[in-house]
């Protein structure tokens, strides 16, 4: 057949192979169209972003509290709040994740156990996040009987743990066993093999699997509205209610007031950058595949 | 991965002596000085313990959510799940209006996000000059990156303006006379309901989406598809009749995935969808979601039935994306499995 074959010089012009040549450049194109959308949505998003955000940055927003209505302010206990509670998240997600993740890689194998949690931890990495914050509300707010800043960083590390194991499974993979048997071969105890040999060669990917955790926590909003909830004023106590970015966001964006609007643009440009810095900052540095 | 850094870790005296830890050990050395196995055995309960926990996360939030939820099952039974009535000044709740809201706008994510990211991770995986490949994978993965409620602000404030100026009126003139597609255009072009929520959602969905067929897309034995070009076949051809075969299973997977991201994507979904506890056949309607009910109202209840009504919505919210979950899962895993390689 002609058609089936591609002539180096002049191809023969069949109108079938005409076809074929128009259904493939056809669909080419929306392939390429496809791109250019999913493009032109990130980058309306980050114009509006920046736009909107920048009108709104200036030095008061990091020295002065969140206003009441129809007064200007700052964001000052808000962006302490988010760092304080995404810190504690990170500082108890972390050791958890990675240990996990190293029965996983180096205990686990191929036990039901094993295979039952890396099922589970796959889907927690996709569960909605709102969810998690109604279970730390039902289990912890409820009891204690008030919103506090712990409660926010449970929600917030209960999303990072599954964000760690996975990452810090894949990279244990990664290690050639040959550097396991040699350490093994010194004498050295599996615990010792594992932290000091298997794990220290993959710093640079647990390090970035941590990255995108905080990247993951600082966005979250729904988790923390049912968690620490929000306050007006500067509060370093954790057991308190305590302001905190994506929820002043939230409900100043929500909110009639010019000027409570005006800060929701500046504290979303805020944590956008962050968030956008954080992942590429890992995603250059430390070369790995991305975590979903 | 730094591999030489591995090799400083050189073990000091004391471990010189340790024992190794190995199944096939019949006969221990004669000389052997105490190790401490218990330390081997320590640490690997230590790691089981924590991988446990994750297995605990699971059990606790369906515990939990169930136990909290049985006041309201208990008032309103089975029908709970089908009776169309949000009302808090008489404590009577039922959750098919927010359940209709999150398979609606779920289901317009999924029309407008699956064409689109197969275009993505076709464009990625077969066009890409090998260049651009890099930053072109990054920038579509940091639509996922943008926090949730940054989609929020931007599609209520600029995206459902333009949206109802100009689509809207558009696709009422285009279909709003056809038999079965008509009605569901109906109603006032403001720029919220369910139809805004569910393109903001698909745009959301997108890299989740994309990204897993660019993985199983990527996992095609190159001689398959070479042999496919061999023949002459068009790079159309070569992708319609070898690679989407191949990956069929990963595909589904994949789209799975992004279901259940749409389900359970909140903040995003507050801010555009109205919030109206309504079942209307129009999309330019406003309705709730599940996620989005629980966003706005759960701090406000103060009848311990409607919050116990609330966190029945957000149990089976959790059930319903579980299941969505599992099955893309179980899905991706099994074409993975013919690879050796795990996607």
């Amino acid at each position: 057949m002609s058609s089936m074959s591609k002539p180096s010089a002049e191809p023969a012009m069949t109108a079938r192979y005409r076809k074929r040549l128009f259904v493939n450049r056809f669909n080419l194109a929306m392939s390429l169209g496809t791109m250019a959308f999913g493009m032109a949505f990130l980058l309306w998003i980050l114009t509006v972003l920046f736009v909107n955000g920048f009108g709104a940055l200036a030095p008061s927003l990091f020295t002065e509290m969140t206003p009441p209505p129809g007064s200007a302010g700052g964001l000052l206990n808000a962006i302490f709040g988010s760092v304080v509670i995404v810190g504690v998240a990170t500082f108890v997600s972390t050791p958890i994740g990675i240990l996990a993740g190293i029965y996983l890689a180096e205990f686990g194998k191929d036990g039901w156990l094993a295979s039952v949690t890396r099922f589970i931890n796959d889907i927690l990495l996709s569960a909605p996040s709102i969810v998690i914050g109604l279970f730390v509300y039902t289990v912890y707010v409820a009891q204690v009987g008030h919103f506090s800043g712990w409660a926010g960083s449970a929600a917030l590390a209960l999303i990072a743990i599954p964000v760690v194991v996975r990452t810090t499974e894949n990279m244990l993979h990664l290690v050639p066993s040959s550097l396991r048997e040699a350490a093994i071969a010194l004498g050295a105890p599996m615990w010792k093999v594992i932290l000091m040999v298997t794990l220290k060669a993959v710093r640079g990917g647990v390090i970035t699997g941590v990255l995108l955790a905080v990247a993951r926590m600082s966005g979250e909003t729904a988790p923390l509205l049912f968690t620490a909830l929000n306050n007006q004023f500067w509060s370093a106590n954790m057991d308190q209610p305590m302001a905190n970015l994506p929820v002043v966001i939230f409900q100043f964006a929500m909110s009639p007031f010019e000027d409570w609007k005006t800060l929701a643009w500046a504290g979303a440009l805020l944590i956008t950058l962050a968030v956008l810095t954080i992942n590429i900052l890992a995603r250059t540095f430390f070369r790995q595949s991305a975590v979903r | 991965m730094t591999a030489t850094s591995a090799s400083m870790a050189m073990p000091g005296p004391m471990e010189l002596r340790a024992e190794p830890r190995g199944q096939r050990e019949p006969n221990p050395p004669a000389q052997r000085h105490a190790a401490a196995p218990w330390q081997d055995w320590l640490f690997e309960r230590i790691t089981m313990l924590f991988a446990v926990l994750v297995l605990a996360m699971l059990l606790g939030i369906i515990g939990a959510l169930s136990y909290a939820a049985l006041p309201a099952l208990q008032k309103f039974g089975f029908s709970f799940f089908f009776t169309n009535v949000w009302d808090p000044v008489k404590s009577q709740f039922g959750a098919l209006a927010p359940i209709y809201g999150t398979l609606v706008t779920s289901a317009i994510a999924l029309l407008i996000g699956v064409p689109v990211s197969f275009g993505i991770a076709l464009f990625l995986t077969e066009m890409c000059p090998p260049m651009l490949k890099r930053p072109l994978g990054t920038a579509v993965e940091l639509l996922a990156a943008i926090p949730s409620i940054i989609y929020g602000m931007w599609g209520l404030f600029v995206f459902a303006p333009i949206f109802g100026d100009y689509v809207q009126p558009l696709l009422q003139k285009i279909f709003g006379d056809l038999w079965i597609l008509g009605p569901l255009f109906k109603g006032a072009p403001n720029g919220i309901g369910m139809l805004s929520a569910g393109v903001i959602l698909s745009v959301m969905v997108i890299p989740f989406i994309s990204s897993v067929m660019r993985d199983v897309f990527e996992i095609v034995p190159p001689v398959l598809k070479e042999s496919a070009y061999g023949i002459g076949c068009t790079t159309w051809e070569v992708v319609r009749n070898v690679v989407l075969p191949y990956t069929k299973v990963g595909v589904i997977g994949g789209i799975m995935l992004g279901l259940g991201r749409a389900l359970g994507e909140t903040m995003a979904v507050t801010f555009i969808i109205g919030n109206a506890y309504r079942i209307s056949s129009s999309l330019y309607e406003p309705g709730n979601s599940i996620a989005s009910a629980l966003a706005n109202e759960f701090n406000e209840a103060a009848d311990p039935i409607h919050r116990a009504s609330l966190i029945t919505l957000g149990l089976v919210l959790f059930v319903l994306t579980l299941i969505v979950l599992s099955l893309s899962r179980l899905l991706i895993a099994q074409l993975a499995k013919g690879e050796g390689r795990a996607t």
